[in-house]
């Protein structure tokens, strides 16, 4: 998660045109055959993935690096129409959106305290946040199953929903803060002078204007929620629960020998984060600036 | 700011006298409301934030710190208390150094293999040419679909009877063809082939923000000075994008230390070690959950965070310090203006 975090703070100070062009002496069509190697070797497993899925098994075993000859959909179409995939895809979309929803609302109004009150202590709240970053999952995890074993809240989705909430938390907080730091103060004066309390200010105008922020955390913990492997691993055992990634390697495990089937489910599995994706992507081009320049 | 503030008329008061000159004007009264009122939004905005923080985040590694000290198997409260019993246990097995080597090289070539990659390929992205945002996500895709997808199609792809080898043949490179993933010799390398894959989108994405943040108006003066294409990302581009560059390899570092979804889907928990390609959270799910030695487990999470942190407090130390962006502590007063 801390990764994703810089790539869109990096984002706010990019406002700037674009200026590596000035002075390139460097032929065109050099550039361009790198750039497209470079495509290649990023996207070649993720179209054997997909392009797989349209083969048959005899079609993998024969020719194991081959272009699908005839295509088949019926990987994809048996994929779509089985009750765990859905069941699965469900509990992803429930853990994800619950974790997108939490992690936005409470980094939201924290942020807004540390961003626009002024009061000892605002550093360090900061600085708690900003060291969680030190605090990866990993470390954190073996307690974390106990905790929640403690809780009784195993094999439940609300079990990693929290943990998924905490650790969001960090790196929401440290973009949110600057976004809400930027709101100008005459903004601020003009809602008081119109009988705004700080509270109706907040939901008045802090959250309107922070709205790219928050729909770029939100994106953020989303596909951190929806790929989040290490939580679910430990916290869900019934596969009734099991989320997306769990459910691709218990599908692979279960089927290792019909590869097309696994290729298949794998390929279905990643197309929600693409998707949500192409719109963080677009935010990171835009950039985030401009929005609440007053 | 907070000469503005006074000017509001009194109504206001009870909300703006946390700005400090307006409370002075107001009744002591009003001031004493106002600071409780203060006090309860702040509370009541970031209580439920801090809470679920501390209690999910920073409690379960205090907790991990108690129960490393005991030999436990997880059930009822801790009572077999052992001192430092598993922390010599861990040093002393051969298992876990490999994991910790393994770790080490992994840090050393994620920065050798992928840094000055990702420089150059920005580099490259950062000039005016065509379809450069369609470049740009597509290099950012693997970084997106999430750790178990890349472990399942790299396996199915690296397999001896996979496509990869099977590639080789074609193309009459025959005698390449291997076993990708079983091979100790090989193995880790092909971690770090599949740990740069996944993570350079994200490298290169990070120095092309760096990259247009520096001002156009240098590399203008340059050109006119007659500074060669080179020259000019030698000496100005380089330079500024120092900064990125060190927070990226921070990040690599802190993921490095951390890494463990690739190398379990891929490798399980078993193979790993022999493949030589185990990492310490391998080697703490194995013996930790996995043998139900939750005392032991717990002691390697604590090895490991502070293993990570006196990596992360060095790096920052002598090599952030100089990035108001890196330091942690000084982005909180830099930012918090």
């Amino acid at each position: 998660m801390s990764q994703v975090a810089l790539t869109a703070r990096a984002t706010t100070r990019q406002g700037r045109r674009p200026s590596g062009g000035t002075g390139a002496t460097w032929g065109s069509p050099v550039t361009y055959l790198i750039a497209t190697v470079l495509i290649a070797v990023c996207i070649a497993p993720v179209l054997y993935i997909i392009v797989g899925g349209f083969r048959t098994n005899s079609q993998i075993t024969v020719d194991p690096s081959g272009w699908p000859n005839p295509w088949v959909f019926t990987n994809y179409t048996d994929v779509l129409t089985s009750g765990p995939f859905w069941q699965q895809f469900g509990n992803s979309t429930i853990s994800a959106v619950s974790t997108t929803v939490g992690t936005v609302a409470l980094a939201l109004m924290a942020s807004f305290v540390i961003a626009r009150y002024d009061f000892k202590g605002r550093n360090a709240m900061y600085a708690l946040f900003a060291a969680g970053l030190m605090f990866p999952l990993t470390v954190a995890i073996t307690p974390l199953y106990l905790l929640i074993r403690n809780l009784g809240l195993t094999n439940n989705l609300i079990g990693i929903i929290l943990p998924q909430i905490a650790f969001s938390l960090p790196t929401t907080v440290i973009i949110l803060v600057p976004f809400l730091a930027a709101i100008p103060k005459e903004l601020e004066e003009a809602a008081f002078i119109d009988g705004a309390s700080r509270l109706g200010f907040f939901f008045r105008m802090v959250l309107p204007l922070s709205l790219p922020g928050v729909i770029t955390t939100g994106i953020l913990a989303f596909i951190g929620a929806w790929n989040g492997y290490m939580l679910p691993l430990f916290i869900l055992n019934s596969s009734e629960l099991y989320t997306l990634p769990l459910g691709v390697q218990a599908f692979s495990s279960e089927h290792s020998v019909n590869t097309a089937a696994v290729l298949a489910f794998t390929s279905l599995s990643m197309i929600p984060a693409l998707l949500f994706f192409s719109i963080f992507e677009r935010r990171i081009v835009g950039g985030l600036t401009g929005a609440v320049k007053g | 700011m907070s000469e503005t503030v006074n000017a509001l008329p009194q109504r206001s008061s009870g909300s703006l006298s946390l700005r400090g000159g307006a409370a002075k004007a107001s009744p002591r009264g009003d001031r004493a409301r106002a600071q409780w009122r203060k006090r309860a939004e702040i509370a009541i905005l970031s209580g439920p934030a801090i809470i679920m923080f501390l209690a999910f985040v920073i409690f379960p590694v205090f907790m991990a710190a108690y129960y490393g000290f005991f030999r436990w198997k997880g059930f009822g409260p801790p009572t077999n208390f052992i001192g430092f019993q598993n922390y010599v246990t861990i040093f002393t097995d051969q298992n876990f150094l490999d994991a910790l080597r393994h770790n080490g090289f992994i840090l050393v070539m994620s920065l050798v293999m992928q840094g000055p990659a990702a420089v150059a390929f920005a580099l490259l992205l950062n000039q005016n040419i065509k379809g450069r945002s369609l470049i740009r996500v597509l290099i950012f895709v693997p970084y997106v679909i999430s750790e178990v997808i890349v472990g399942t199609g790299w396996s199915l792809m690296l397999q001896y009877q996979g496509a990869l080898n099977d590639l080789l043949t074609n193309m009459g490179l025959g005698w390449m063809a291997t076993d990708w993933i079983a091979d100790p010799n090989i193995a880790i390398w092909t971690l770090m082939v599949i740990i740069s894959w996944k993570y350079i989108g994200f490298a290169v994405i990070l120095m092309l923000a760096g990259m247009q943040g520096i001002p156009d108006e240098l590399y203008e003066a340059a050109a006119i000075d007659g500074a060669s294409y080179w020259k000019i990302q030698r000496w100005i581009t380089l330079p500024l994008l120092g900064p990125t560059i060190r927070v990226w390899a921070f990040l690599s570092i802190i993921g490095s230390l951390q890494l463990f979804d690739l190398v379990y889907i891929i490798w399980g928990q078993y193979v790993a070690s022999t493949a030589g390609t185990s990492t310490m959270a391998t080697y703490m799910v194995r013996e930790g959950r996995l043998a139900g030695n939750y005392g032991y487990g717990n002691a390697v999470a604590v090895v490991i965070f502070v293993i990570s942190l006196v990596i992360a407090l060095t790096y920052q130390r002598f090599v952030l310090r100089r990035d108001t962006a890196g330091a942690l502590t000084e982005k909180a007063t830099k930012e918090d203006r």
